[in-house]
């Protein structure tokens, strides 16, 4: 522990000179033209709203995957570097289970509603199963080891599963849709939830009755409703039952918790399931919202989630949940007005900008102070 | 109980250890096949000439992790067929011929990895055995290795795919940058691909004879992608088409679904004629198009055009067949049933061996291997030796009148290729076909 003195403010000279920086140099590299982006708002300012929708559905996937790296951070401090992977392997695995139940090919909407819902059970399963797997093989035996140790094995891992979803994507006899052309290459996810409501397979538009140029999506809906859904349950959980509690009381103090005779390793197990298993519901949604496979996507949306995890305030359910919309915004907004290559660059200044400002996040720290 | 529960885990995670182990990525398990098919096929096939002197050895570094290998497999599979044809033998069977296929692509990155690229340049600069490096697939992959084999005798270098401009030619916007790439001032790059300075350029002309008259252009900010987008934009200015915006986007990103609604209104309110992407498949082309037909119609209602990077199968199998249909992508060169009778017999001779072609860069492939061999021929021939890094490059900017795959060619002082043929593709059906060729 190092006492801070309080001669002279360094951090506040830091941070000063950093906003300074980003403003005047990044900031026109960045195409930040703020005259330029009020005029386009002003010419357009329905776009604004469609930038919002985009947002906050691409912010509810983003925010599923937050909430597994929160809760994981919260109880054993440690950045799972293979969740984003395990959220990859959730899309393949969802993929792959509609595939072999001749979903993809199906136009009956009852029978895609149930291949949905299958798929939906059996990629939560499988994403849990792993990332708990990972947990007791890779992090467990190195719980009392340096920081560093656990979060090495954590991108080993990573690198692993990586591996594991370009060798399944090269599976055609599975997945005949995977095609001849390798498992590096992009998979198509069949826009499954426009199939259902719509023959020909184009996206239902919820708005279009309003005579708006607005796009409002039915995959847009089924995101956000999914994830505010999965955000409460997961909260009431968390909140409510004897499992909850003893994982709230784990993240607070391991060893107190130990000596109430609370099972730690079991508690970290589940935590490692629940999180693994929200993965795995997050892959089904990007499949179907972006109808996109691929083994590299569970590496961006890792980094994206994690900022969000931090954003809210790492190990806060509803920190992660508000940290995802927002960075989802972020990035719609700066797809749309600034520039798509500088998009990340703005998500990781709010990550620095935050950690200076605000180490605990928008909404704090919830799990008490961490020697 | 936990016992049995760890148990259970642990067999599923040595399961899945095993399955990523074997899996490896396509390349780790396909590259080293491709090094060993020539230590082992070569001994047999040096077998009649008794005296053989030593060995020449001829490296290939593409990118083969990501979905260019698609490409890049067609393009080793040319070269192996080429030095089965030569029976891995050189100068009447003085020498044997060997032959490595290095991957310059890292797993990290899903694509071609400067860090890996130059690790390779390195490698083969040290390897005095190693006479010609063939590649790379990448133009911004050969703007790091071309100075480092350049100070190494130097070592000749022949690229299959590289387009950008600047590697041979001097640009006048950028004086001294294609000179950087050589230090000791003598060329040893060249390439049997017509470069982006003509690609862009019919592209841009190509996109105006389809009846568009506002574009707007996107790039994977790389050298090659960026590099065929700045042509296209310029000379799309020149002959009359209203450019509405140029920007480089996030290869990475997970949707691009805000971009194309900002496009979908940057024609006062309306979406464009046509979109023209510079990029490589690796760089999220598929995701590209798909969030651009989700917002702004299919390809028939706003053309989507791309340079060479994106006619490769595996950017429609990403997109989806009915997302890809109307795309159109450009490649130097003539179709594969339109090549003459040498390039014909190749792709023959590939068919047999390795099964249908339709990917467009293997007889490029096939074609660097030819210039390598004739180019060591030519130092035996005329009384040199081969093992000279020197004479071997000489030899290669010598060639002139060529009567290879690709036709009848020579190379300029610059290294680049007398064939300035472009032909374009729209995706039918699931498959790119053939809709003309431009000069």
């Amino acid at each position: 522990m190092e006492t801070t003195k309080k001669k002279f403010n360094w951090r506040g000279l830091g941070v000063s000179l950093l906003v300074l920086y980003i403003v005047f140099l990044i900031g026109p590299i960045a195409s930040l033209d703020v005259p330029a982006i009020a005029a386009a708002i002003k010419a357009n300012p329905i776009q604004l709203i469609q930038f919002l929708i985009i947002g906050i559905s691409n912010g509810a996937i983003i925010a599923i995957i937050a909430l597994g790296y929160t809760m994981v951070y919260g109880i054993i401090e440690l950045i799972n570097f293979a969740h984003g992977d395990v959220y990859m392997i959730g899309v393949f695995t969802s993929l792959t289970v509609l595939s072999v139940t001749g979903t993809l090919d199906s136009k009956d909407p009852v029978r895609i509603t149930l291949g949905l819902i299958l798929a939906l059970v059996v990629a939560v399963v499988v994403g849990a199963v792993l990332n708990a797997s990972i947990e007791r093989l890779a992090y467990r035996r190195l719980r009392n080891a340096p920081r560093l140790a656990p979060l090495i094995s954590a991108i080993g891992m990573s690198f692993i599963i990586e591996n594991l979803g370009l060798m399944w994507a090269a599976q055609a006899w599975l997945v005949p849709s995977f095609g001849t052309t390798g498992g590096a290459s992009q998979k198509v996810f069949p826009d499954m939830l426009s199939v259902m409501f719509n023959s020909l397979g184009q996206d239902v538009n919820l708005l279009a009755s309003s005579g708006l140029p607005l796009r409002f999506t039915i995959k847009d809906l089924l995101v956000i409703i999914l994830a505010v859904s999965l955000m409460i349950g997961l909260y009431l959980f968390v909140q409510r039952t004897t499992l909850g509690k003893a994982m709230r009381a784990t993240a607070q103090n391991r060893d107190a918790a130990k000596m109430l005779g609370i099972d730690i390793d079991r508690v970290i197990t589940a935590t490692f399931l629940i999180g693994g298993g929200l993965a795995g519901a997050a892959g089904l949604m990007a499949g179907l919202y972006n109808n996109t496979a691929w083994w590299f996507m569970g590496f961006r949306a890792g980094l994206q989630a994690f900022t969000a995890a931090v954003l809210g305030g790492i190990g806060n359910i509803t920190g992660a949940m508000l940290g995802g919309f927002l960075i989802g915004l972020l990035a719609s907004f700066s797809d749309g007005y600034l520039s798509t290559r500088w998009t990340n660059a703005w998500v990781f200044t709010v990550l620095v900008l935050i950690l200076l400002f605000r180490p605990t996040g928008l909404l704090g720290e919830q799990t008490g102070q961490k020697a | 109980m936990t016992k049995r529960l760890f148990a259970l885990l642990s067999v599923l995670v040595v399961a899945s250890l095993a399955l990523a182990a074997c899996g490896s990525t396509p390349a780790a398990t396909e590259a080293p096949a491709n090094n060993e098919a020539p230590a082992t096929q070569a001994p047999a096939a040096t077998e009649p000439p008794a005296a053989a002197m030593g060995t020449l050895k001829i490296v290939s570094s593409l990118p083969m992790t990501g979905s260019s290998l698609t490409q890049t497999q067609t393009i080793v599979n040319a070269m192996q067929l080429r030095l089965e044809q030569a029976n891995y033998a050189a100068c009447g069977g003085k020498y044997t011929l060997e032959y490595e296929a290095w991957d310059d692509a890292s797993a990290a990155l899903g694509k071609w990895d400067p860090a890996v690229e130059t690790e390779n340049a390195n490698k083969a600069a040290a390897d005095p055995s190693i006479v010609a490096y063939l590649g790379t697939f990448n133009s911004g992959a050969a703007k790091l290795s071309i100075p480092i084999l350049n100070q190494a005798g130097p070592l000749t270098m022949i690229s299959p795919a590289n387009t950008n401009p600047g590697l041979t030619k001097a640009d006048k916007d950028l004086p001294g940058v294609t000179d950087s790439y050589y230090p000791t001032g003598v060329r040893n790059y060249s390439r049997v691909v017509a470069a982006d300075d003509i690609q862009g350029k019919v592209a841009a002309n190509f996109v105006k004879s389809l009846g568009a008259t506002t574009v707007y252009i996107l790039d994977d900010n790389e050298l090659y992608g960026k590099g065929v987008a700045d042509v296209f934009e310029a000379t799309a200015k020149e002959i009359g088409l209203t450019v509405l915006g140029h920007e480089s986007i996030d290869p990475k990103a997970a949707d691009y679904k805000a971009l194309m609604t900002k496009i979908s209104t940057s024609n006062s309110g309306a979406a464009p004629d046509a979109i023209y992407v510079g990029m490589v498949v690796d760089n999220n082309a598929s995701q590209l198009l798909k969030d651009k037909v989700a917002i702004m119609g299919d390809n028939e209602t706003v053309k989507y055009v791309g340079p060479d990077g994106i006619q490769t199968q595996a950017f429609i199998d990403g997109a989806g067949a009915d997302v890809a249909e109307g795309a159109y992508a450009s490649v130097a060169g003539v179709p594969l049933d339109k090549l003459p009778p040498a390039g014909l017999q190749f792709v023959k001779d590939y068919e047999a061996k390795y099964g249908k072609l339709t990917e467009p860069y293997a007889v490029y492939g096939y074609e660097t291997m030819n210039v390598a061999l004739k180019a060591i021929e030519d130092v035996c021939a005329a009384g040199g030796d081969p093992t000279d890094r020197a004479a071997v490059n000489t030899a290669v900017f010598a060639i002139k009148n060529f009567d290879g795959a690709l036709g009848t060619w020579s190379f300029d002082a610059n290294g680049d290729t007398s064939l300035t043929d472009m032909t374009f593709y729209q995706v039918k059906g699931g498959a790119y076909t053939s809709v003309g060729t431009f000069k």
